[in-house]
């Protein structure tokens, strides 16, 4: 890695920044894979909003027939797995993406043509799955695909094709990006920069990297196994050729389970960097952090078959898998407890970003307690797949992941765009969201345990569900207008906006070193760091603000080149999946196609040098 | 204690959630509820609830409302002075580690009990039923009696009730909220459950497991009856089926046939041998009128049979469709979509792909004149 410093006399002709469709289209910037990730996860987040609006309008009074019943389940199906796949994972990866290596004090990943990769891969699944709309043949299994629903004699369309070969799309970009992140976290780091000395966001991220590196073979093993069973012929997951609908299940929920702490760690992180600067106050009990979240993470993988508590496992898996989920309950108490003990104390500052990792903690708790409810298997036999459940997941997943994570839009939106969004619309964002999340979200769980199932595209008069699901979809709509709110004020910062400064909000963190947005090398010298909060410390020392960074040259300093390699070698998996699908019709071909085109983009990936010594020139291989 | 009386367990809700308790208390407005329970099973799984709602909401206010009070009590001014840089606190973090795990025990213990309480064997003598899950119905099986039936499950009060549950296609869950909670069925493996009914009435629950388009429309009713009132009615279903072979043969050649035109339609799985034959041995004992002879031989023409059978005792196995032998007396028809008058069994008999979309019954070209024939002669078996 190049540390030679520049130093901060500026040259006089710095160049410009790099600019046009093709420099997105070749670039290994993990600035710019980020924003990549940011578009398409944004669109993505939209499109599963809508449908969750299609879904509430359908639900609003019963037996409605605003959509029929075949276009519910695409509906609900598409929902799940966007929003899980598509929109969370990859807002997460944006702050991997583009806080990670600036937090750690990195010119760039380890891996940038990976992370290129990564973010194609991601782009082009998510087209894929999309597409099954074109065809009318979305998705339409349930997000968990059980078996032997699934199978070719009750799904014969393309649905479930689309939905299987989708995901192992994108299960090739997450595995992708935890490679890359796992040994960027490992190796890059800043000298001085211990592994107790990273920030808690790193710290999350990098377990969230094992998280990922050990739960996506599974489901990808499952995946295959159905890919076979449908294309093939053979019954892993059918009863009548002896195979056993619960080994999907299993498979399933082993990938499943971990995958909840793959959407919820990162915003863990994020907002674990947003209430000690907004209470100008270290974070409270760092190791205590640290610890809880690798014990999350470790029991989340024993806990598996509480998501199948009512398929009659006996008493002693019963007990063993309840037992260990009311474990995972304390140390996700400590973190609550040690959030709290952050504020406590501190001078808050109720800035937007603070707020919404304010309502995280709150929205959080309930969730966390509706998850023990139903850690009890006996009283879970009520709850699941129930409204109930749909509440309590909900509270985590959007009361915790999504508002950790527009949390942390808000806050480093200024360090990647270069402006302040406006903390007036910030705040009608939130109260919004706040006011339309629980109207949305607290009477699903009173209608659930009043005996409304999840997954149903209607439901009678005369069973009391009506009222409750009205104020649902009022909810939702309050909901929706809290993003667009949301979008308006990027709208309106963009345009009018004077440009941010480096360190807005008096930050903990190495970002907030440099300038808004950074310069593509980051750091023109690599920082040395000393303690937890380096840049706190720093002014400590100098007994207030550092001066604002300068942009420098970037002369001398080596950067990987760009390469449209990673893009060809991300296209030869949709045209990989799409021969398979179009085999039985078109022959082998297009699958000949697939894999041609990722020998090829591998093979030129391969022999292609990686560095340049000055920015946007190819040069020679720097190794 | 915390954990005292019904009345404190039921008091703990009051304090934070006002607006659930309104809800909960209403439960007659709520005939599926889980928080009602009246058999015992489900009066185990609701005891767990309220342990554990009673420990959550504890938590919640405390939790929740330290937060809110750090919100108001530590909100800085600009210009405030930087505040005490605190890392952590040992023995603080200690107490709330071990506070949490403590609360996690005073619910694990009953948790376990229950666990195993739920999991015994029911004492004494239990009514065996079958429950097999189909898209988008239930089979219920009386082994003891040789009796099937669909959608509407009959039960004396009093008696352990056990059910041993298969899937005739993909798996569904079977969920009764007011007596049992909800076990998944499955095509290749027995499930248990187990419930009592304590007082005579009608139930209702429904398939919780997604199976497919029409996974909403899989409810089923539970009519539980005094037991001389059960006896009455297992007789009176196997006197159905007495008078029923009584009755003239019907045509074995146009049965067949209508029978095979709806295979055909469906891609259907097979057909147990015979079912035809037997379902054809149809005649109710009254006098027919016309119109129910009109409907006697529709039943035959349009292919009905080939799915349904009229008996319920010795029943053929494996049918497609639900078992109609007393049709004409249940509440409901198509698994619980419509109340069963004769407007909507007309209506239903026409169109059951407007009805029920995508449902294995296909639109059968019935005339109105033909659907109303249907139903008086459905009528006659009750």
């Amino acid at each position: 890695m190049a540390t030679t410093a520049v130093g901060h006399e500026a040259l006089a002709a710095a160049p410009g920044e790099k600019t046009g469709l093709w420099s997105w289209i070749t670039t290994v910037d993990h600035k710019r894979v980020a924003i990549l990730y940011l578009i398409g996860a944004t669109v993505f987040f939209f499109l599963g909003g809508i449908e969750a609006l299609l879904l509430r309008i359908q639900l609003a009074k019963p037996d409605n027939n605003f959509v029929g019943p075949e276009f519910y389940n695409q509906l609900f199906t598409m929902h799940g797995t966007t929003m899980i796949f598509l929109a969370v994972m990859p807002m997460s990866q944006i702050f991997f993406n583009y806080i990670i290596p600036l937090m750690i004090g990195a010119r760039d990943v380890a891996f940038p043509r990976l992370n290129a990769f990564g973010v194609w891969v991601f782009l082009l699944g998510g087209l894929f799955l999309n597409a099954s709309f074109l065809f009318g043949a979305a998705p339409d299994a349930g997000w968990f695909g059980y078996a032997n629903l699934t199978s070719k004699q009750f799904s014969p369309g393309m649905h479930v094709d689309f939905w299987m070969l989708g995901l192992q799309i994108l299960g090739v970009s997450s595995l992708a990006a935890a490679v890359n992140f796992f040994v960027t976290i490992i190796n890059l780091r800043a000298p001085g920069m211990r592994l107790m000395r990273m920030p808690m966001f790193v710290w999350m991220s990098f377990i969230t990297m094992i998280l990922l590196l050990l739960a996506f073979p599974v489901i990808t093993v499952a995946l295959i196994l159905l890919m076979f069973d449908r294309f093939f012929g053979t019954h892993f997951f059918v009863p009548a050729g002896g195979g056993d609908p619960i080994l999907w299940q299993h498979l399933f929920w082993i990938f499943g389970h971990p995958e909840v702490y793959i959407l919820i760690l990162p915003a863990f992180g994020i907002i674990s960097e947003v209430l000690p600067v907004f209470s100008r106050k270290p974070l409270f009990g760092y190791a205590a952090m640290v610890f809880s979240g690798v014990f999350i993470a470790f029991l989340g993988f024993g806990v598996w078959s509480h998501h199948m508590f009512s398929t009659g496992m006996g008493p002693i898996a019963d007990t063993f898998f309840s037992l260990a989920t009311m474990l995972i309950a304390i140390p996700t108490g400590v973190k609550i407890f040690n959030w709290i003990g952050t504020i406590w104390g501190g001078s808050l500052q109720l800035k937007t970003p603070m707020l919404f990792a304010l309502g995280f903690i709150a929205m959080f708790i309930m969730g966390g307690l509706s998850g023990v409810m139903h850690a009890s298997p006996p009283a879970d036999l009520q709850q699941t797949d129930t409204y109930f459940v749909v509440a309590h997941f909900h509270y985590v997943l959007f009361g915790g992941s999504i508002f950790g994570l527009v949390a942390g839009a808000y806050y480093w939106w200024p360090k990647m765009f270069g402006k302040l969004l406006d903390e007036r619309l910030g705040k009608i964002h939130f109260w919004l969201q706040l006011i339309g999340f629980n109207l949305t979200f607290f009477p699903m769980h009173m209608v659930g345990l009043h005996g409304m199932p999840r997954r149903v595209y209607t439901y009678p008069k005369g069973l009391g569900f009506d009222g409750m699901n009205q104020m649902e979809t009022v909810g939702a709509f309050i909901l929706a207008a809290g993003f667009a709110v949301m979008l308006y004020n990027i709208w309106k910062t963009w345009r009018t906006a004077p440009p941010a400064p480096a360190d807005p909000w008096n930050g903990a963190t190495l970002e907030w070193s440099i300038p808004s947005p950074p310069q593509e090398w980051n750091f023109p010298e690599i920082p040395t760091v000393t303690g937890r909060d380096p840049l706190w410390e720093a002014k400590r020392q100098r007994g207030g603000p550092l001066p604002e960074p300068q942009r420098v040259s970037g002369q001398g300093i080596h950067m990987p080149a760009p390469s449209y390699w990673p893009l060809v070698t991300a296209l030869s998996l949709p045209l990989l999946f799409t021969g398979l699908m179009l085999a039985s019709k078109i022959g082998p071909w297009g699958i000949f196609i697939g894999v041609a085109t990722l020998f090829f983009g591998i093979y030129n990936w391969l022999f292609e040098p990686s560095y340049t010594s000055i920015p946007g020139v190819r040069g020679k291989a720097h190794h | 204690m915390f954990l005292g009386s019904r009345v404190t367990r039921r008091l703990s809700w009051l304090i934070p959630l006002l607006a659930l308790v309104v809800i909960a208390a209403c439960a007659k407005d709520f005939p599926q509820t889980t928080l009602a329970p009246k058999g015992d099973l489900a009066r185990i799984e609701d005891d767990l609830f309220y342990t554990t709602v009673k420990w959550a909401t504890l938590v919640f206010i405390l939790v929740e409302g330290a937060l809110v009070y750090a919100i108001f009590r530590f909100r800085g001014k600009p210009g405030d002075a930087e505040p005490p840089q605190v890392h952590g606190n040992t023995i603080v973090e200690i107490i709330w580690t071990v506070i949490p795990a403590l609360i996690l025990v005073m619910i694990a213990v009953p948790t376990v009990k229950a666990i195993f309480k739920e999991n015994e064997t029911p004492r004494g003598t239990p009514l065996t039923v079958e429950v097999i899950g189909h898209q988008w119905w239930w089979e219920f099986r009386y082994p003891e009696f040789n009796l099937t039936t669909a959608n509407e499950l009959h039960v004396p009060v009093g008696r352990i009730i056990s059910l041993k549950m298969g899937a005739f296609d993909v798996v569904h869950s079977f969920w009764l909220p007011e007596f049992a909670g909800k076990r998944d069925v499955f095509p290749n493996r027995e499930t248990r459950l187990w419930f009592n009914a304590e007082e005579p009435g009608e139930y209702s629950g429904q398939c919780a497991e997604f199976c497919g388009i029409q996974h909403a429309r899989m409810a089923f009713r539970v009519v539980a009856m005094p037991p001389a009132d059960f006896q009455g009615w297992l007789d009176h279903m196997k006197s159905i089926t007495v008078r029923s072979a009584a009755g003239p043969q019907a045509d074995s050649v146009h049965t067949s046939t209508a029978g095979g035109a709806v295979q055909q339609d469906n891609k259907a799985a097979p057909q147990a041998p015979g079912a035809a034959a037997d379902s054809a041995k149809l005649a109710p004992a009254q006098a027919q009128t016309p119109q129910v002879a009109q409907g006697q031989k529709l039943f035959l023409m349009k292919g009905c049979v080939g799915c349904h059978s009229l008996v319920a005792y010795n029943a053929p196995k494996g049918l497609l469709g639900p078992n109609l032998a007393n049709v004409g007396a249940r509440s409901y028809i198509a698994a619980g979509t419509l109340p069963n008058t004769d407007e909507n069994l007309a209506h239903w008999i026409r169109f059951p792909q407007e009805v029920k979309h995508g449902v294995l019954m296909p639109n059968l070209g019935v005339t109105e004149e033909e659907a109303k024939a249907l139903v008086a002669f459905l009528r006659t078996h009750r």
